[in-house]
Order: C-alpha cells, then sequence, then structure tokens
C-alpha cells in the first residue's frame, strides 16, 4: 500500500499540537490502520482540516465515539481519523418550542438527562453508553420506540455539514415545519460519513411520557408472533413499541405502552386483551423489560445483522432464519421491532457458515423488497459477503450524489454500499 | 426539434386525446393556485402509465427541451409554473389506486390519485392517510410530494415525508429509480427518497408512491375557544405544549378571518378576537382526561368561551369555517396574498404584533388564520387590484412579514414551498454555500436542469457542463459514453 505524506505539521496548526497525534492500533477500522487522529474544535476547523484532507487525497474515517465504527464494508483506505468528541456543545435548547440544536459530538446520554430536566427528549432509544449525536444521525440507527416515533430521520429538522472540500453548509431551520429548499438533512441520515462530516443537527423533541408499561405474551409459533404483531398493529392501543425476542430460551413479544397516569392502565389492559388468545401474557416489572433493552451490540463474537421485510411477512422471516442457521449450525438471537418490520438477529458461528447464511437470506428478501445488512462482523467476514448487499435501480444515481459531494471519493472510501 | 413534429412524436406517445396543443386549450396551464405568475405552455400531455411518462421524459431529454409536473394544479407558490417552450406534463390520467394493503399499513398509488381517496379507500378498514392539507379533495398525492405537504393533524402525525416510504421516480434523463423501501423499511443506501419529498418537481417525475396509512384513533374530541385577541390565545397554545399535551391540531383564527368566514359559510362562532381549535385524539382515556386540562389551561388563559364539539356534526361545523378560511376572504376582499412562513411557536405572539404594525404602516388589512402548534403563518394580505399601485404595495408587505419571520428564527416556507414565488428570498435564508451545496444534489439528478428549471433557487448553477442548451451527443446517445 501506499504511504502518503502525513502534513501533521499543518494539522497542528488548524486544530493545535496537543488534539494531533499519531494513530494508534485500537483506532485501525475494519482492520485498516490510519496515520493520523486530528480532533477539531470547532465548524471552522473541520473545515480547514477537510481543506487540507482534500488538497492532499488523504482518506478520511469520520468518528464519534467509535461505538458502530465496524458498520459498512472495511474502508479502501484510511489515513486520517477526523473525532468530533470536542464539538460537544449544545447550542440551543428551545423547551417551549420543542426544538433542539447541538454540534455532532454531544453523546446522547448527557442530552438526554439534560432534557429530562425539562421534561423532555429526544425520541429515540438509548444507544450505546457514549453514541454521539452525529454517529447517531450519520448511522440512522433505530430502536423499539421507531413504531411511535420514526427514526431519526422523522425527527431531524436542520443540519449542518463540512463537505469533502472544507465548504460548510446548512439545510433546514430550528421550526418543525419547514419545507424551504431540499432537505440535505434526510440525506446526511445514514451515510455513514461517506458525503460530509456532520458538525451540527436539529432536532424536535417529544415530552417525557408521564407513565409506560410493558405486557409481553409467551408464543408458541412464528405465525403467533406474526398474529399478535398484527393484533396491536390494527388496534387503537397506539403503543410505544411491539418487540420480539426469539431464541432457544425465549420466545416473547412485548409491547411499550406509554401515556399519561390516568390512561396508561387502560393502555395495558387493552394491549393484553389483544395478546391474551396467542399465549400467556404477563406484565413485566421496569426491571424486566429493561433487561430485554440493550440492542444488539454484536459482542460476544455474535454477529448482527439487521432484516428488513414487510411487517407482515414476520412468520416468513423468522422461519427462514431459524430454518436457514438450523441446517448451517448457526446460533440465532432475534430481537425485532415486530411491527415496522425490522429485525435483528444476533449469529454465531463459523465465517462460511454465517456468510453462506446471509447470502441465502438475501437472496429471499430482496428478491420480496426487503433488504439484509451485516452491521459488524471481523474484516474477513466482510471479505467473503458485502455488507449491504446488492443496491436497487437507484444505486446509479447513489454514485452520482456521491460523485458530487466528495468527488475525490476521500470520505470512508469503499465503505457504502454499490462500493461508494 | 420543431414544434409541429415534436406534436407528432408526443401523440404517436399518448395518442390524440394525451396531447394538448392549441393555445386556448393551453391557458387552462398558464398558472397554478398562485395567478400572480402566467406562462402558456408549449404543450401538455397526459400520460396514463409511468412507461409514457418515461417515454415524454426521454425526448425531452435527448432534445434538450424543459418539462414541468403538474398534478391538480393547486399549488400556491408557482410551483407547476410552465416554462416556455417546455412540456407541462399533468398526471390527472394517473389515478389509480394500485394496491390497498392492511396488513402492512401501506397503499399504493398513481401520483394524480387525490390525497382524500386514499383515506376513502381505506376508511372502511378503519384506517385513514393522515397528511390533509386544506385543499385535500383536490390536490394531488404526486403535488403533496413534491411540496412536502402539511396539513392541520400535523402537529401530532408529521407531514408527507414521514408518511411516504417509496417511490417511483422517472428522473431527468428518463431512467426509473425506485426510491424508499416502500412495505420493507430502512431500504439501504442514500435516503434519496427523504431528499426527492419536498424538492417541488425539480428531481424527477413521481410515477407511483408508495404512503402509510394509521389506525383511526379510538377518541377525538374537539373543542373551539374563544379569547380577547391573538395574544391571549397564543398563551393557551404555549401552555398546552407546556403541559407535555401533543394535540392532533391546534388552528387559530384573528377577528378578520372569524368576519370574512361568519360571511361565507355561517359556522356560527363567536364574537372574538381570536379563536382556537384544539383537537385531540387517541385512545379514550387518554383524551378525556386531557380534554379537561386543555379546557382548564383555555380558562387560565382567558378565555371567553369554550364549546365542546358534542357530536360528529359539530366538530364539523367548527372545522368547516376553518377549512374555508381561504376561500372565504373573498367575501371580504378583491384580493388576497397567502404568505405561508414559520416561526418557532414561542415567537408567534412577537410576530403577531409586527404583523399588524406593517399591515398599519401599509394600509392594508392583513387577516391571520394559522397553524398554531407548528408556528406555520398564513398571513392573508388582502388589497384590491383596481387600485393602482395595490398588488405591488401587498407585495412588498407580504416580504416584509417573511422578513419578520426570519429574524425571529423562522423559516420561508412551511408547506407551500418555494417555487416561483419565494425564490427572491431565499438568499435571505442561506448564504451563498447552502444554496450550492443544494444544487449539488440538483446536478446528481439533473445534471442538465431540464426538470421544472428555474423554481426554488434564484440562481442555479450549471452543473459543470458547458453552457448552452443541452445537446445529447451522438456517442453518447448510442450508449457508448456516459456524460461526467
Ligand atoms: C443492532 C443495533 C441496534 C442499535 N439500536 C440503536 C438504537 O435503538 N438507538 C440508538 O440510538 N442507537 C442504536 N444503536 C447504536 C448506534 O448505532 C450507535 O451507538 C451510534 O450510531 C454510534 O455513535 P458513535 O458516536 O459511536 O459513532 P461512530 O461509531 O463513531 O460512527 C458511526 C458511523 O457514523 C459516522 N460518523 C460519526 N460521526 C459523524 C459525523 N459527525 N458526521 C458524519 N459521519 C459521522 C462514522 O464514520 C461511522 O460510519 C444500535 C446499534 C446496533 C448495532
Ligand atoms: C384552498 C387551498 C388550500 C390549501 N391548503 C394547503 C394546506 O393546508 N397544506 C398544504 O401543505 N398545502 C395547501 N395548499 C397548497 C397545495 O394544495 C399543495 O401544495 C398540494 O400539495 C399541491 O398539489 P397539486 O396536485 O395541486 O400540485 P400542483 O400544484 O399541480 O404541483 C405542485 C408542485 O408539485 C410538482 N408535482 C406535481 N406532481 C408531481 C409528480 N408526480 N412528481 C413530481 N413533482 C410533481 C409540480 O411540478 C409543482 O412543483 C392549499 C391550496 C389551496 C388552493
Amino acid at each position: 500500500m501506499e504511504t502518503r505524506r502525513m502534513p501533521a505539521k499543518e494539522l497542528e496548526g488548524i486544530v493545535g499540537a496537543e488534539h494531533v497525534r499519531e494513530a494508534a492500533p485500537e483506532d485501525a477500522v475494519d482492520g485498516v490502520q490510519p496515520s493520523l487522529v486530528v480532533e477539531p474544535g470547532s465548524v471552522e476547523e473541520v473545515g480547514a482540516v477537510m481543506r487540507v484532507a482534500h488538497r492532499e487525497g488523504l482518506a478520511v474515517i469520520v468518528r464519534g465515539s467509535g461505538t458502530k465504527l465496524g458498520w459498512g464494508n472495511p474502508p479502501a483506505a484510511a489515513d486520517l481519523i477526523l473525532g468530533t468528541t470536542r464539538l460537544d456543545k449544545v447550542l440551543e435548547h428551545a423547551a417551549g418550542d420543542l426544538v433542539l440544536r447541538v454540534q455532532a459530538g454531544v453523546r446522547l446520554e448527557e442530552l438526554q438527562k439534560r432534557l429530562a430536566g425539562a421534561g423532555q427528549m429526544l425520541a429515540i432509544d438509548p444507544p450505546h453508553p457514549g453514541a454521539t449525536v452525529g454517529g447517531i444521525v450519520a448511522a440512522n440507527a433505530s430502536g423499539p420506540r421507531r413504531y411511535k416515533y420514526g427514526t431519526i430521520r422523522d425527527l431531524i429538522i436542520g443540519i449542518k455539514v463540512v463537505l469533502a472540500d472544507g465548504t460548510v453548509a446548512r439545510a433546514g431551520g430550528k421550526v418543525v415545519k419547514n419545507v424551504a429548499g431540499y432537505d440535505l438533512s434526510k440525506l446526511f441520515t445514514g451515510s455513514l460519513g461517506t458525503l460530509g462530516v456532520i458538525v451540527e443537527a436539529n432536532f424536535r423533541l417529544h415530552p417525557i411520557p408521564k407513565a409506560a408499561r410493558t405486557v409481553a405474551v409467551e408464543l408458541e409459533s412464528p405465525r403467533a408472533a406474526r398474529e399478535a404483531a398484527q393484533a396491536i398493529m390494527h388496534s387503537q392501543v397506539e403503543a410505544t413499541a411491539v418487540e420480539l425476542h426469539w431464541s432457544e430460551e425465549e420466545r416473547l413479544l412485548s409491547v411499550l405502552v406509554e401515556s399519561i397516569p390516568e390512561g396508561v392502565e387502560a393502555k395495558r389492559e387493552a394491549a393484553a386483551f389483544l395478546l391474551r388468545p396467542f399465549g400467556e401474557v404477563r406484565e413485566l416489572s421496569d426491571e424486566e423489560a429493561g433487561a430485554l433493552e440493550p440492542v444488539l451490540q454484536g459482542d460476544g463474537g455474535e454477529v448482527p445483522v439487521k432484516i428488513s421485510a414487510p411487517p407482515a411477512e414476520l412468520e416468513d422471516v423468522l422461519e427462514e432464519l431459524f430454518g436457514a442457521a438450523g441446517r448451517r449450525g448457526v446460533g440465532v438471537r432475534v430481537r425485532g421491532h415486530a411491527a415496522t418490520g425490522v429485525t435483528y438477529a444476533g449469529l454465531r458461528g463459523g465465517e462460511e457458515e454465517i456468510a453462506a447464511l446471509v447470502e441465502e437470506l438475501r437472496e429471499i428478501r430482496v428478491r420480496r423488497g426487503g433488504s439484509v445488512v451485516l452491521l459488524g462482523g471481523s474484516p474477513e467476514l466482510k471479505r467473503r459477503v458485502d455488507a449491504w448487499g446488492p443496491g436497487g435501480d437507484y444505486l446509479g444515481l447513489a454514485r452520482r450524489v456521491k460523485e458530487k459531494f466528495d468527488p475525490r471519493g476521500i470520505l470512508g472510501p469503499g465503505r457504502f454500499i454499490g462500493g461508494i | 426539434m420543431e414544434r409541429e413534429r415534436l406534436v407528432e412524436t408526443m401523440r404517436g406517445i399518448l395518442g390524440p386525446e394525451g396531447v394538448i396543443s392549441e393555445r386556448e386549450e393551453l391557458r387552462t396551464y398558464e398558472c397554478d393556485g398562485l395567478m400572480n405568475y402566467r406562462v402558456i405552455p408549449d404543450l401538455v400531455v397526459l400520460p396514463e402509465t409511468a412507461e409514457q411518462v418515461q417515454r415524454v421524459v426521454r425526448v425531452c431529454y435527448e432534445e434538450g427541451i424543459p418539462f414541468v409536473a403538474r398534478g391538480s394544479g393547486t399549488g400556491l407558490s408557482g410551483g407547476a409554473l410552465p416554462v416556455e417552450s417546455g412540456i407541462l406534463i399533468v398526471t390527472s390520467r394517473m389515478r389509480r389506486i394500485l394496491e390497498v394493503d392492511i396488513p402492512n399499513q401501506r397503499v399504493v398509488v398513481e401520483p394524480g390519485v387525490i390525497n382524500l381517496w386514499i383515506t376513502e379507500a381505506v376508511s372502511g378498514e378503519g384506517y385513514y392517510y393522515a397528511p390533509d392539507p386544506a385543499s385535500q379533495v383536490v390536490c394531488s398525492i404526486g403535488g403533496n410530494v413534491a411540496e412536502n405537504s402539511g396539513g392541520v393533524h400535523c402537529l401530532k402525525y408529521g407531514f408527507t415525508t414521514n408518511h411516504v416510504t417509496g417511490a417511483e421516480v422517472v428522473l431527468p434523463d428518463g431512467s426509473v429509480v425506485h426510491l424508499g423501501g416502500g412495505k420493507a423499511p430502512d431500504a439501504p443506501g442514500y435516503d434519496l427518497l427523504g431528499a426527492f419529498v419536498g424538492s417541488e418537481g425539480t428531481l424527477g417525475i413521481a410515477t407511483r408512491i408508495t404512503v402509510r396509512v394509521c389506525r383511526k384513533p379510538e377518541a377525538v374530541k374537539t373543542l373551539l375557544a374563544a379569547f380577547e385577541d391573538t395574544e391571549a390565545a397564543g398563551g393557551a397554545v404555549s401552555g398546552i405544549i407546556g403541559a407535555g399535551i401533543v394535540p392532533a391540531a391546534v388552528e387559530m383564527m384573528d377577528r378578520l378571518t372569524i368576519e370574512a368566514v361568519e360571511v361565507a359559510v355561517h359556522p356560527n362562532y363567536p364574537d372574538a378576537g381570536a379563536i382556537l381549535i384544539v383537537e385531540l385524539d387517541g385512545p379514550e382515556a387518554e383524551v378525556e382526561s386531557q380534554f379537561e386540562q386543555v379546557i382548564g389551561i383555555c380558562k387560565q388563559n382567558r378565555a371567553t368561551e369554550v364549546r365542546v364539539a358534542g357530536s360528529d356534526a359539530e366538530r364539523a361545523l367548527f372545522w368547516k369555517g376553518r377549512k374555508a378560511a381561504f376561500a372565504a376572504m373573498g367575501r371580504i376582499s378583491n384580493d388576497y396574498y397567502v404568505q405561508d412562513s414559520v416561526v418557532p411557536r414561542t415567537e408567534l405572539s412577537a410576530v403577531l404584533k409586527k404583523i399588524s404594525e406593517l399591515s398599519g404602516r401599509y394600509g392594508l388589512r392583513v387577516a391571520n388564520v394559522f397553524h398554531a402548534g407548528d408556528g406555520n403563518l398564513h398571513p392573508l394580505v388582502l388589497y384590491d387590484n383596481n387600485v393602482p399601485g395595490e398588488a405591488e404595495k401587498a407585495e412588498e408587505l407580504a416580504g416584509e412579514i417573511v422578513f419578520a419571520c426570519l429574524e425571529h428564527g423562522g423559516s420561508l416556507t412551511g408547506e407551500h414551498g418555494i417555487g416561483e414565488d419565494k425564490k427572491k428570498y431565499m438568499p435571505k435564508m442561506f448564504t451563498a454555500e447552502d444554496l450550492d451545496v443544494m444544487q449539488l444534489l440538483r446536478c446528481a439528478f439533473d445534471p442538465h436542469q431540464i426538470c421544472n428549471p428555474g423554481k426554488i433557487f434564484p440562481t442555479p448553477r450549471l452543473c459543470g457542463e458547458r453552457p448552452g442548451p443541452f445537446r445529447m451527443h451522438p456517442v453518447q446517445k448510442a450508449g457508448l459514453a456516459e456524460l461526467f
């Protein structure tokens, strides 16, 4: 591999010597070793760093807390890590407007604590400890509450980005309703650091519900899982989340209901009534519900996979998944947003088997309009099987978008779908 | 291509009934809901299928002819205004509901389908389509997608962008792409659908749209509260939101609007300086309890009267006045200019004060009817076209209102779009860099700027291509090389 001249001195001049260091082995991204870690402290500094990178043609990997740096394909190159953790200011919390403006490096955990003081929240689920707002937007990760609130793309109302060539631009604003210009916030959501560096984001907030309950039903079969989820979906309960937990040990569908204290009991009763035909129903204590909470992290050697399908095909998804896993001796643990059609599965087994399993499921799901995406896994596994799978007929358009925003291809090269 | 040959080509694609070329007939399409600007298109085509749209666009691409999509033509920012020597592609013959899929809570439609038809198609199953612009009985879903339209229930349920899950789009080069997941969520890749929604017909033509439908709520309760002035009403709105309540709708009307509506549709509104309509929906127990709270908050904020709708008929009457407000202005003024700016909710009263000051200074009346929960104002500047100079004055006043909103942290438009009408204001809200970066997206979709050119951006930049009208090189035409 070609070794490039690193303009370390110049970068030190921009961000200060104490914020540039040589990259350590822990900074490697999917086995690719970068040279430098640079941590700018302002939007202007991000712009200046990117101008240098652009001029020199250096590959840049944007990093928040680094909790999900393994998403996507291994980068084709990585010279600089651009860390956002110093961009950690809450710029504006307009409580009366339920609107928030923050820098990208703000950690969601701390942000939520602060918002809770005003009885408000950014309506997404607790992410991995430390995850930054910029990383969450860039990854468009979703948790159980997406059933009610949508994903972060539905909550973002404005964005400020620094493009590959250092251009700073803003789109959207700080009002909930705004159709002036193109909605670039959506374009950058889920772009995994391949279109630009997100430096600021504005969000709409929600009031924290005053009361919550979780009811769960023990299920017999994948069919019961689908039917139970459908029963909740087509009811008037207005659940916040409908989650499936499926493995050797547990076969559970849980329903989170939230409301005011006067409303939550009725909601709980209604949900329990709807679930009763499918198995034994019980209410989970906050502790039990909390224990179901952690999303798949891909740790302990588990490979996390995201399966996307029409929600009414939940039964098929489970059968395909467990059938294929059984045949290949792969262990599976499922955590699904049963009513939205997103199922996360943690796979345990040999690399070859997992790769083959992903290909097999992908063949079916893509044909039926969905997708199977590898969220984690070793670089070796990702060399066997592409993280994203085939894109649709929009791939050429996506490439043109990438070419316009990052003509030299320096941002996270090769990580995204179709080799973008 | 000379016009006669073009007409022939289009007839070949669409049949004679799909092509309008007579000048008198073309006049029907010279403007949309904003009648300040008029341009007669060179040709109007009415395709019936996506494939026909694709063939028409391909001809446009190869010949460098600009085109504009049009749904029902109710837009209020001149988005569907034709371009000179261009083709207008009207979707009014693409009105089939293709699939109703209740298990997945999705409906697939052609772009010309009227907003309300979706609700009608699923209401038997207990479902409805949430985004409900006041024009819902006539506006098309394609137009809604292009404008990211809102409606009175968007405070709780979000805008078009939160309800469209997939779209088939004919790109300006005539290729077809499927954006978004449709029935399966989260298609991998960039959120190109999110970027397309609200792009005002400048990135391509939607030929098939998948939307999410919502379960009808168990209970709906609506009240009408009267106040001495808009400030007191605004205080009630803040109080409701501050209490952590998210109503399905919070709408405000000022005195002038109330008067106009009373003359036009007789909803029997109380005599007041401002009226709020507040609607809550959801599970019964929740709605009951929060509704009592809302009544209390209105009273604390000096409501002079609170009426609760006791029946569906009464609720419909509350809404009738609100929904007829724009049309009712005709009863008290010859002409009016609708503005569509947004401010943070907490700035409402400051901005309303400023509007009334401006109204005094210009000597023109301004009526206010708006989505108070979203801070989305619709000031109606009343004027008389027969009085020389008044139209210009009205437009100037409307501009001042826009600036006031921007000064208070707001936006140029909440739901009607920029179109032709507001592009001159874009540099007030965005820097040259911001606008250039938006143009990057435009250039990726439409490198030759033939798709609804001249809208949204005051000075579109070239996409790095040679200037002058675009002509496809024979090598490119033969598929031997691509243009970068
Ligand atoms: C199965 C699964 C489910 C999850 N569910 C949830 C959930 O429900 N809710 C939730 O909040 N989280 C969830 N997460 C975790 C979430 O994805 C990460 O915690 C978070 O997105 C990463 O934040 P980070 O700061 O560590 O980003 P990093 O790991 O540092 O970066 C993540 C990606 O974003 C890019 N990036 C980071 N910052 C920027 C920036 N400022 N500009 C541009 N690109 C940037 C990086 O290049 C990288 O591609 C889930 C994760 C998994 C695996
Ligand atoms: C009385 C009245 C009340 C209104 N109330 C509201 C309201 O409450 N909320 C609100 O948001 N709006 C409202 N509007 C504005 C208008 O109804 C909306 O903007 C609507 O979405 C326009 O739909 P249309 O089919 O009439 O589109 P058109 O006016 O025909 O076109 C609007 C834009 O969409 C583009 N377009 C149309 N079809 C397509 C397609 N298939 N693919 C790509 N681009 C396309 C056009 O090029 C144009 O730029 C109101 C208008 C009126 C007259």
